[in-house]
């Protein structure tokens, strides 16, 4: 290892590029240390040192162009006034300190920003400039100069901020005023003695907690009055129906007691159950900011396209962009539409559709699908379909219709609170019709006792606490998922549909072999030298595998195209490429991707250039095989087959050849038989399949970069762990009707004293808080403790 | 002993201000971020002056401000 860079702290190489004496591993690293250093801005550097980004990918200078179109600028605004503009950009790259503190100095760099602020977990900047001074595209151009990349798509576009947390937070804030204040009114009447109390105490104390209770009752707890309504609009009957049963009649209880001048009957009861309640939402509601899981292809798809015309070439939104269109596509640019190629070289690279790395080459007059990557020079494209009728485009539409159903209606809590609710009323109605003969004047109390302390506080709390604490445990662990439900429909698959490229086999890295004559080490670096002389993805692939950097002199270098290459490497004719090339034998094995290499005047032998498999796939494998069945499905030939084959047990689980199409069509077919399917998957070309099966899961690198719309998305690192995920979803839900059983126990306690028309107060106060805290503890503990044992 | 009732109507009340105090608090956007500001209060380095003194997330409002302040100094 030589020297880190000073900027980002990659290994510089054996030839570092030199500024001012310090090390920087590239020219771009440089770059942005001079910016920062002539603006005095070195602290950057000492907040958290090598804090700095390095783009493996310099930034094209007309990126940005579409931002002097007025239409696409007004949208990206949040607020603009005299000149005075504020922007919201979403920033990936923001990670740590230095970030914040460089982000918020924009002003020192360029004197028309005005103030700049870092919403860190949202890794999101919002920043107010002048717009006379400086132009919503100088400004970005500005941040793209010194690394900060800001991620700018149709999604971001059309969404608006929501402030849902924030309602919930004021919710709680009030039952939480209003229970403080109630439960030290109701304290008195605890004490012994405490029905000595003077009528003007119990009359003042009586009105104050009914004024208290009124915003708890119509405001804090009216979610729960409209999810039940909800529910039995449906014909369901859902955990929140009890709930509101409990709260209207502790209400109602309560008020008759005050206004009777009686004492203040349940309010402090009722107050604190609606405020454990919503304490139980908040926790639940953790979401992950800086992720997205619900895309579309708006949040693939660049803003804006670079339309060719007679008139010279122009930015123009990607919704005007229409059938016929001439489109210019850069460097690294995506292809909006599906097109045909009119001039230039185009080598696509697919990645984030389909997971393969390598880029395809096309022809002129062929046909290019949306969704790819142009790498190379710029291409001229004629658009044949509108974006929204592109192939990819279309099957991701497909589903936003009906979208996955609601699954929360099976769901576990809801069961339960069905049987609950009905026996609980049972019980309330026997007790009622038994004191009509017996006791008349009890009758009524004991019906509205056995619904008081029945109301199924702790019940509702199990869920939240068991599913959020173990979201948090796999949040840590590197697997980040949607919501709470994903973690019980995870518990319930019994099937498994992998995709290959991407998802089983590493994106980056291939397995490179040579079979054949020993090479000498010199040899091997004459074949690097000259295979870096060549763009061509297998060169590319060759050079990154030897190790070692020597330079030669080279002579009468040739690239024949869909051959291979060849040149003079210090007097030794080389050749690299195509069996055919090489050998002059036509090729029988086209499948695969074989480099014969000649050298030393005869043919050496060849580089096997295959996917390599992520480490421990074997294992995870073999884990999941013993309680789940197991299938692959893959875009690509089935020139792999013989390796995967014994993996997953039997060919007939493994399917080639498979379309986008396909792949959706085949997880419909399996649920069609009952199955409930996790599919596990990369790329574009699995959207569909991620939408259609139970859970779907993306495996990706960069969690903050782009994957489709899923359920969970898992950090490449941690594929090894996902047995282990699965294993303990199906642990948390025994932690969960383990935690229901304990509030049935409470439960059956209070209906003891109710049924006999003996509860009291007091009872409730003591009963209701006890069980939610040995409930909440329960959960909590338990799923920590689980989690150590599982290494989470 | 009739005081307390007068107690408990001032407690509501101050209790009743922090209240206020918190609903403002959120609606101003300051729970939506709950990490940064940790980060940033350690930055000891002195900012522009006006921004300084401004660490909330209500730019619009802020920016009203200025574009009042502007208004001054023209007429």
């Amino acid at each position: 290892m030589g020297t880190p860079c000073i900027h980002c702290g990659e290994d510089c190489g054996s030839q570092p590029v030199l500024w001012n004496e310090k090390a920087f591993c590239c020219h771009g690293c440089s770059t942005v240390y001079q910016i920062l250093n002539k603006s005095q801005l070195e602290k950057y550097y000492e907040i958290q040192p090598m804090a700095g980004i390095k783009l493996e990918k310099t930034v094209n200078n007309q990126k940005f162009a579409f931002l002097d179109n007025e239409e696409i600028a007004e949208k990206l605004l949040t607020f603009s006034d005299s000149g005075i503009c504020v922007v919201n950009l979403y920033i990936p790259t923001i990670h740590c300190a230095s970030c914040i503190w460089l982000l918020e100095n924009l002003h020192t760099l360029h004197s028309g920003v005005n103030q700049s602020l870092v919403n860190f977990p949202a890794k999101t900047v919002s920043i107010t400039f002048n717009n006379g001074e400086i132009t919503l595209r100088q400004l970005v151009e500005l941040l793209a100069s010194i690394h900060y990349v800001p991620e700018i798509n149709l999604a971001k576009l059309d969404k608006k901020e929501t402030h849902s947390n924030r309602t919930l937070l004021i919710k709680i804030g009030i039952a939480g005023f209003s229970f403080m204040n109630v439960m030290l009114y109701k304290f008195p009447e605890y004490l012994p003695g405490g029905d000595q109390l003077g009528s003007l105490f119990t009359g003042f104390f009586g009105v104050m907690s009914f004024i208290l209770a009124l915003p708890v009752m119509f405001y804090s707890a009216n979610d729960y009055y409209l999810s039940a309504f909800k529910g039995l609009k449906h014909k369901i009957i859902n955990i929140d129906l009890p709930i509101t049963l409990g709260i209207f009649t502790l209400f109602i209880q309560s008020t008759y007691e005050i206004a009777t001048l009686q004492g203040i009957g349940y309010m402090d009861s009722l107050i604190g159950l609606v405020f454990f309640l919503l304490i139980g939402k908040w926790y639940q509601s953790k979401t992950y900011q800086a992720l997205s899981f619900e895309r579309d292809y708006k949040s693939y798809f660049p803003v804006a396209v670079t339309l060719v015309s007679g008139s010279g070439e122009q930015s123009i939104p990607l919704n005007k962009l229409e059938k016929g269109h001439r489109i210019l596509i850069r460097n690294q640019e995506l292809i909006p539409a599906d097109a045909t190629l009119l001039s230039g070289v185009a080598k696509i690279d697919y990645s984030f559709v389909t997971g393969e790395s390598i880029p395809v080459p096309k022809k002129i007059g062929e046909m290019i699908y949306a969704g790819g990557r142009q790498s190379g020079s710029s291409i001229e494209l004629e658009v044949i379909h509108q974006v929204e009728q592109s192939y990819l485009t279309q099957l991701w539409n497909q589903d936003k219709g009906f979208g996955k159903p609601d699954s929360s209606l099976g769901s576990i809590i809801n069961k339960v609170s069905e049987y609950f609710t009905i026996i609980i009323l049972a019980i309330g109605v026997t007790a009622g019709i038994y004191w009509l003969f017996y006791n008349p004047s009890l009758a009524l109390y004991a019906f509205t006792s056995v619904l008081i302390i029945a109301c199924p506080c702790a019940l509702a709390l199990t869920v939240p606490f068991t599913f959020g604490s173990t979201m948090r445990v796999f949040g840590r662990a590197g697997f980040y998922i949607k919501n709470t439900e994903v973690i019980e429909n995870l518990s319930k698959i019994n099937t498994i549909v992998f995709d290959k490229t991407g998802t089983i086999t590493l994106n980056k890295s291939m397995d490179i072999r040579f079979v054949g004559n020993n090479l000498s080490g010199e040899d091997l670096l004459k074949i690097k030298f000259l295979a870096s002389h060549s763009s061509h993805p297998l060169s590319t692939c060759i050079k990154e595998s030897i190790a070692g950097d020597q330079r030669f002199e080279i002579s009468d270098y040739q690239e024949i195209p869909s051959m291979g290459i060849s040149g003079i490497v210090n007097g030794t004719r080389i050749n690299l490429g195509s069996k055919k090339f090489i050998t002059g034998k036509v090729d029988d094995a086209p499948n695969t991707s074989n480099v014969y290499c000649f050298i030393n005047h005869h043919v050496a032998g060849y580089f096997s250039i295959a996917n390599s498999y992520r480490p421990g796939l074997e294992a995870v494998i073999r884990e999941l095989s013993k309680s789940h069945a197991l299938y692959l499905l893959s875009g690509d030939n089935d020139s792999e087959k013989n390796n995967l084959g014994p993996l997953f047990g039997n060919d007939e689980y493994l399917r080639f050849n498979q379309s986008p199409q396909d792949k959706m069509s085949f997880i419909k077919q399996l649920k069609s038989t009952g199955k409930k399917v996790l599919m596990v998957g990369d790329g574009l070309n699995d959207a569909g399949a991620l939408m259609e099966s139970s859970v779907g899961l993306t495996i990706a690198d960069d969690i903050y970069s782009f994957s489709p719309a899923c359920d969970g998305i898992v950090e490449s690192k941690q594929f090894e762990r996902l047995p282990s995920f699965f294993g303990f979803s199906k642990l948390a839900i025994r932690i969960v009707i383990l935690s229901f059983i304990i509030s049935f126990l409470y439960n059956l306690v209070g209906l003891f004293f109710a049924v006999q028309g003996l509860l009291s107060p007091i009872i409730a106060a003591i009963l209701m808080p006890i069980s939610s805290v040995t409930v909440v503890t329960f959960a909590t503990f338990s799923i920590r403790l689980m989690a150590k044992r599982y290494k989470l | 002993m009739t005081v307390i009732i007068l107690l408990a109507v001032i407690g509501i009340i101050v209790a009743g201000g922090f209240l206020l105090g918190f609903i403002w608090a959120v609606r101003n956007g300051q729970y939506d971020d709950m990490y940064s500001p940790s980060v940033r209060i350690l930055f000891d380095e002195s900012k522009k002056k006006d921004s300084a003194s401004v660490v909330t997330s209500d730019e619009e409002k802020t920016e009203e401000n200025k574009i009042d302040q502007n208004h001054f100094l023209t007429n």
